[in-house]
């Protein structure tokens, strides 16, 4: 196996770290306004996610940084080539962070209900942006033979990338109220597991929807066969499975299967790509693969090491950072936000 | 208006702006981590009421900090795509070492500071901080590390078409890092350091003499006198240094049109940039060539002949940055330094004959003082980087050839306005939220911010 192979399985590690963390996070932050009644609720909401989405957002930083540093001319292609799509998901970004640290630094409801609207639409939008980012780099979007794209911002919103994108807002939001069930107590967690409920089969038939849509609008099908192979096959059971667990009040086992959902979900996508990391629609030949894509041997033998080492390090403490902060939240608990 | 000129001033509006709160963060950030350890090893509240203050405030700015951060780790792809490509074997690499090594670090122990106030041991929330403050000056190194190769090109060969890394110890053993991140981090020191000494004095003469903030005020003053000595000092370096690597930087900082030997250094030139010479000129004799080599003799090429140089090297073109805003750029950050160390040094000596008293005037300078340091940050990088041109990457690569070719001019205007326009609405948001926690009073920093006692809260779940 080369280096270039194993880049683009760390950058597949990285954006499964990505969804699954930050996934969540903009799960609970679009169902801030709807699950929390009062104030003090919506704190307790807030604060569940209060330790770790700094953290979470850094996984979707390192994987820009990683592609930049193995890959620049896919780092340059997609970011250019979806120029104004990211200008939205960064303005999202910006107005969220903020929102969460200033939220409660004033008293007023105004301020607060505004900010809350925010975090809302801070995540919502990145949520289904990166669907629909995801879905247009398999499907394919038009790239000459000089690497650059040559689209409009239309040329993104195909039906099959919106499916994509309504697929990843659902199983995101569907995985910040499974979450929510583990994280809160009372009333809330009440009010968290009927979302959940609710959120499941909607969600289980707009991702088997996006899959069964990607066998004619993509090139999966030629790729995988008729016979996919265990990975998108456990992805489905998983995501299946999830309605039980939730029926039996096992969330803990819920968020597992929503996360194997997730990760599968994405593994399968990125084989599908590979050994291509964007797919032109002009020609076949304008892809963008892992070596044509990709940084000189020298630079990514330096990265490898670094990544091998700092990695395992970085998995380490933010695990014990969720251990540490494993305890419910509930309106009674002291809040920080 | 095209979009490179587009792109380069979104870049200009972002990345200054980016800037404006960095070097709140590093500074403050080990300032907060010192108090606490104070409070720490003394258990002396007092400490710990600092701690809390001075952190909300940093909390305050780091937000911002954060989340303009994110557009600059973009920004290189979407508007800088050609840059991208040519450069990012060696470029990447620093970036995706920041987000790895720092940003984790950083995002991590925030959340467990934020929330460890009496969740975790207190040795395990003092270790927190300075991990936190470790993190973030961790991050400067390596952004610099990728600044300084702009300004310095070390360890690459031309390959393939574009640059490629031959040597990664080059990279972080680049001369020009470890002039500029001293300097960028010293002036982080003085940039905490004034707005501690700022918001005390408002504290002392406003509100009451309380001994959390004269404390702070002796801390701000000392931090803040030493902040600005070094970065005078290594600003000293870092210009001899820069006369090696980019005379044409020198001769621009000091609109010097023709070589001289000795080299006067310019007090005040009214010029004419087109014509290449000066309209009205106050200078020292001799001065630049002691500033560039310690003694008052030595040739400083002047900026006719370094373009003819370069005409011959890199072929025909204009090799000239701006000059008047490299020229004024230059002398607002010097200026600004050599004040900052005056009024640090009479705040210092205040401390020490423990006279809390201020005149309305002297109140009011040093009140203002903590702009100081935000000006001169600002007009640092703006010469840094304006006097670079017309190069991305010095004497490799140029800045028209780095914008991407695939984003149109009403994109990036769309681009530049929102962010322009966000950032400004967060700026008067951070500002009054700013004031309000600047000037709580000390019993009011237990309270948490919705006016409850925690304390009565606080169940054992
Ligand atoms: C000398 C220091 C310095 C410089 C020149 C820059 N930054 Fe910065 N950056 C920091 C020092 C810093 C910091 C102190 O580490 C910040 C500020 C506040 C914070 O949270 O961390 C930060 C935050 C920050 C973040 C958010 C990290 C997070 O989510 O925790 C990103 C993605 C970047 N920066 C990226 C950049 C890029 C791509 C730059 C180049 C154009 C850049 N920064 C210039
Ligand atoms: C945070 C401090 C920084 C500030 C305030 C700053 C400021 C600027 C400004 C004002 C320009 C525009 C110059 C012009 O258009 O004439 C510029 C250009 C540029 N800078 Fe910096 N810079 C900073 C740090 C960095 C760092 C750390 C990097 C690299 C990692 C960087 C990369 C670039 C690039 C690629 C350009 C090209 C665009 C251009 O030349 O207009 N800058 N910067
Ligand atoms: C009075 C003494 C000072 C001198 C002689 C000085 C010198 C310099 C020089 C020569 C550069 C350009 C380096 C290059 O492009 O290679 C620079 C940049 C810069 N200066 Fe200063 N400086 C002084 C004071 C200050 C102060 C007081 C601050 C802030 C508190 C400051 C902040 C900066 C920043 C942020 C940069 C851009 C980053 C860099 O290139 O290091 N400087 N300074």
């Amino acid at each position: 196996m080369d280096l270039n192979i194993i880049w683009f399985i760390l950058i597949t590690v990285l954006f499964i770290g990505f969804f699954f963390l930050e996934g969540f996070d903009y799960g609970v932050g679009i169902l801030l306004p709807f699950l929390g009644k009062e104030d003090r609720e919506r704190r307790a909401i807030i604060n569940s996610i209060g330790t770790f989405w700094d953290g979470n957002e850094v996984w979707m930083l390192t994987a820009g940084g990683a592609m930049f540093a193995a890959f620049p001319n896919w780092y340059a292609t997609l970011f250019s080539g979806f120029y104004l799509a990211l200008v939205l998901m960064l303005l999202a970004l910006i107005a969220r962070g903020v929102a969460f640290e200033y939220r409660s630094k004033k008293d007023s409801p105004v301020w607060r209900n505004r900010w809350d609207w925010v975090i809302f639409f801070g995540s919502f939008i990145p949520a289904l942006l990166w669907g629909v980012a995801i879905a247009n780099l398999i499907r394919g979007v038009p790239i000459d033979q000089n690497m650059n794209y040559t689209g409009s911002f239309f040329t993104l919103l195909n039906p099959y990338a919106i499916v994509g994108g309504l697929a990843s807002l659902s199983l995101f939001t569907l995985h910040g109220s499974i979450f929510l069930s583990l994280k809160l107590t009372d009333n809330l967690l009440d009010r968290a597991r009927k979302v959940a409920n609710k959120l499941w089969l909607p969600t289980t038939f707009l991702l088997f929807t996006y899959v069964i849509f990607g066998y004619f609008d993509t090139d999966m099908f030629s790729k995988l066969g008729v016979n996919p192979g265990v990975i998108p096959v456990l992805a489905a059971i998983a995501i299946v499975s999830v309605g039980y667990f939730l029926k039996i009040k096992r969330e803990g086992w819920a968020f597992v299967m929503t996360g194997i959902t997730i990760a599968f979900s994405t593994i399968t996508i990125f084989m599908g790509l590979f050994p291509r990391v964007m797919v032109s629609s002009t020609n076949s030949d304008y892809s963008l693969t892992i070596y044509n894509a990709s940084s000189s041997p020298y630079t990514l033998k330096v990265m490898s090491i670094i990544a091998l080492i700092f990695v395992p390090i970085v998995l380490a403490y933010q695990a014990w950072s969720y251990w540490i902060f494993r305890k419910r939240v509930s309106t009674k608990s002291k809040l920080e936000y | 208006m095209d979009a490179l000129v587009l792109a380069r001033l979104q870049f200009a509006v972002t990345t200054a702006y980016h800037f404006l709160f960095v070097p709140i963060t590093l500074g403050l950030s080990i300032a907060v981590a010192i108090m606490q350890t104070a409070y720490y090893r003394t258990g002396n509240e007092n400490y710990k009421k600092m701690t809390k203050f001075w952190g909300k405030l940093f909390l305050i700015n780091f937000a911002i900090g954060v989340v303009t951060g994110i557009v600059q780790e973009f920004q290189f792809g979407m508007n800088w795509s050609q840059y991208s490509r040519f450069m990012g074997d060696i470029f990447g690499a620093p970036l995706a070492i920041e987000a790895l090594l720092a940003f984790f670090m950083e995002s991590t122990f925030i959340g467990i500071w934020i929330f460890g106030w009496d969740r975790i041991s207190k040795k395990l929330h003092l270790t927190a901080i300075w991990l936190l403050a470790i993190g973030s000056n961790l991050s400067a190194i390596w952004i610099l590390a990728a600044n300084s190769f702009m300004q310095q090109p070390v360890g690459y060969a031309i390959r393939n078409g574009r640059a490629e890394m031959t040597d990664f110890f080059a990279l972080i053993t680049n001369g020009h890092l470890w002039v500029q991140f001293p300097h960028v981090f010293f002036g982080a020191i003085a940039t905490a350091g004034f707005l501690i000494l700022s918001i005390s004095t408002y504290h002392l003469v406003k509100k009451e003499k309380h001994d959390v903030f004269i404390k702070s005020f002796k801390f701000g003053a000392v931090y803040a006198l030493l902040g600005s000595l070094l970065v005078i000092l290594v600003g000293h370096n870092q210009a001899q240094y820069m006369i090696k690597i980019q005379p044409m930087k020198m001769a621009a900082a000091e609109a010097l049109w023709e070589t001289e030997n000795p080299a006067a250094m310019s007090l005040f030139t009214f010029g004419d940039e087109a014509n290449k010479k000066d309209l009205f000129a106050i200078k020292i004799p001799g001065g630049l060539s002691f500033l560039a080599f310690n003694k008052f003799e030595g040739e400083i090429k002047g900026i006719k002949q370094l373009q003819a140089e370069a005409v011959q090297k890199f072929g025909e073109g204009d090799y000239v940055p701006p000059v008047a805003v490299s020229y004024w750029t230059f002398r607002i950050m010097v200026g600004a330094g050599f004040l900052m160390l005056l009024i640090a040094a009479i705040a210092t000596f205040k401390t020490f004959k423990q006279k809390f008293e201020f005149s309305p005037f002297m109140y009011r300078i040093v009140f203002w003082s903590m702009l100081l340091p935000v000006i001169a940050n600002t007009t640092g990088w703006l010469f840094t980087e304006i006097a670079r041109q017309p190069w991305t990457v010095f004497g490799l690569f140029q800045t028209a050839d780095s914008v991407s070719n695939t984003v149109s001019a009403g994109e990036v205007l769309f681009s530049l306005i929102s962010y322009t326009l966000i950032y400004a609405i967060l700026m008067v948001i951070m500002i009054s939220l700013m004031k309000k926690f600047a000037t709580r009073s000390v019993e009011e920093i237990d309270v948490d911010d919705h006016g409850i006692e925690e304390d009565k809260l606080l169940s054992k779940v």
